[in-house]
């Protein structure tokens, strides 16, 4: 038995791929009998199809932070 | 009408992401994009006393962006030679047949996906802004770049464990929202 917090947890990781079979066996046994985690569950869910079907892109975090130090100076000089 | 005030100390992190996405559907070119996010944002610094305050910052960054990339496409053409496309009708049989018979393609569904698309993404953008910075940070390297969680954890300096209480409040707010917005 574990508790909602850790099912949840474990529900977090499951949308990673990252959770291990074992914590994917009690969670299963948990969301048996807790409505309120099945409930996140199948929000999480949902949330993970929509994310990967909007095909939505971020710029990599190196290139936005040069990004950000070069407009920082271009920045600095359009003060001064 | 708010009259919407300009500060472009926190573009970079408030707009690039929403700018980029809106380029790559666009331009289809990671680096391509990039530059002219770049472009837009140096762009706007120069024009920023043109700014009137009637739209949002970010509708005015996405004004200038999409000039940016309409002057890309014009620039290639140019160098290609291409820009000119000419329509002829091949037999006086086909003559009256207009336009739009041959462009269409009923068999073409992907201008509409990706409309959808493109839709959603804004969705998803706009509940990415509501989110406090450092969750929108953690759910954006970790759902849309994949990062690894130690790679995000050394990053930001964070423990595995506050990764991901972060993420979990992160991940219930975005499905809130989208839930109010979205489905």
């Amino acid at each position: 038995m574990i508790p909602c917090d850790e099912a949840n947890h474990v529900c977090d990781k499951t949308q990673y791929k990252e959770a291990t079979l074992w914590e994917k066996i009690k969670l299963t046994i948990h969301l048996a009998y807790c409505r309120a985690c099945r409930n996140y569950t199948k929000s999480n869910r949902k949330l993970t199809a929509v994310m990967k079907d909007s095909k939505i892109q971020c710029m990599d975090e190196s290139k936005k932070a040069s990004m950000k130090t070069d407009f920082e100076k271009l920045l600095q000089e359009h003060k001064d | 009408m708010p009259n919407h005030q300009i500060n472009p100390n926190k573009w970079i992190d408030l707009y690039s992401d929403y700018l980029y996405n809106y380029t790559i559907t666009r331009v289809s070119d990671k680096e391509i994009a990039q530059d002219l996010v770049q472009d837009t944002f140096l762009a706007a610094l120069k024009s920023m006393k043109n700014f009137k305050g009637e739209a949002s910052e970010r509708t005015w960054l996405i004004s200038i962006l999409k000039r940016k990339i309409i002057d890309h496409y014009r620039k290639i053409n140019s160098n290609k030679g291409k820009a000119e496309v000419r329509i002829n009708y091949n037999d006086s049989e086909s003559e009256g047949d207009w336009l739009e018979e041959r462009v269409s393609d009923p068999y073409d569904k992907t201008a509409e996906d990706k409309l959808q698309n493109n839709e959603l993404g804004d969705a998803i953008h706009n509940c990415l802004d509501k989110l406090p910075q450092k969750q929108a940070d953690v759910f954006k390297m970790k759902t849309i770049l994949g990062y690894e969680t130690e790679v995000i954890c050394n990053e930001l300096n964070i423990t595995a464990s506050n990764l991901w209480v972060i993420i979990h409040r992160a991940r219930t707010a975005m499905s809130d929202c989208l839930e109010k917005n979205w489905f």
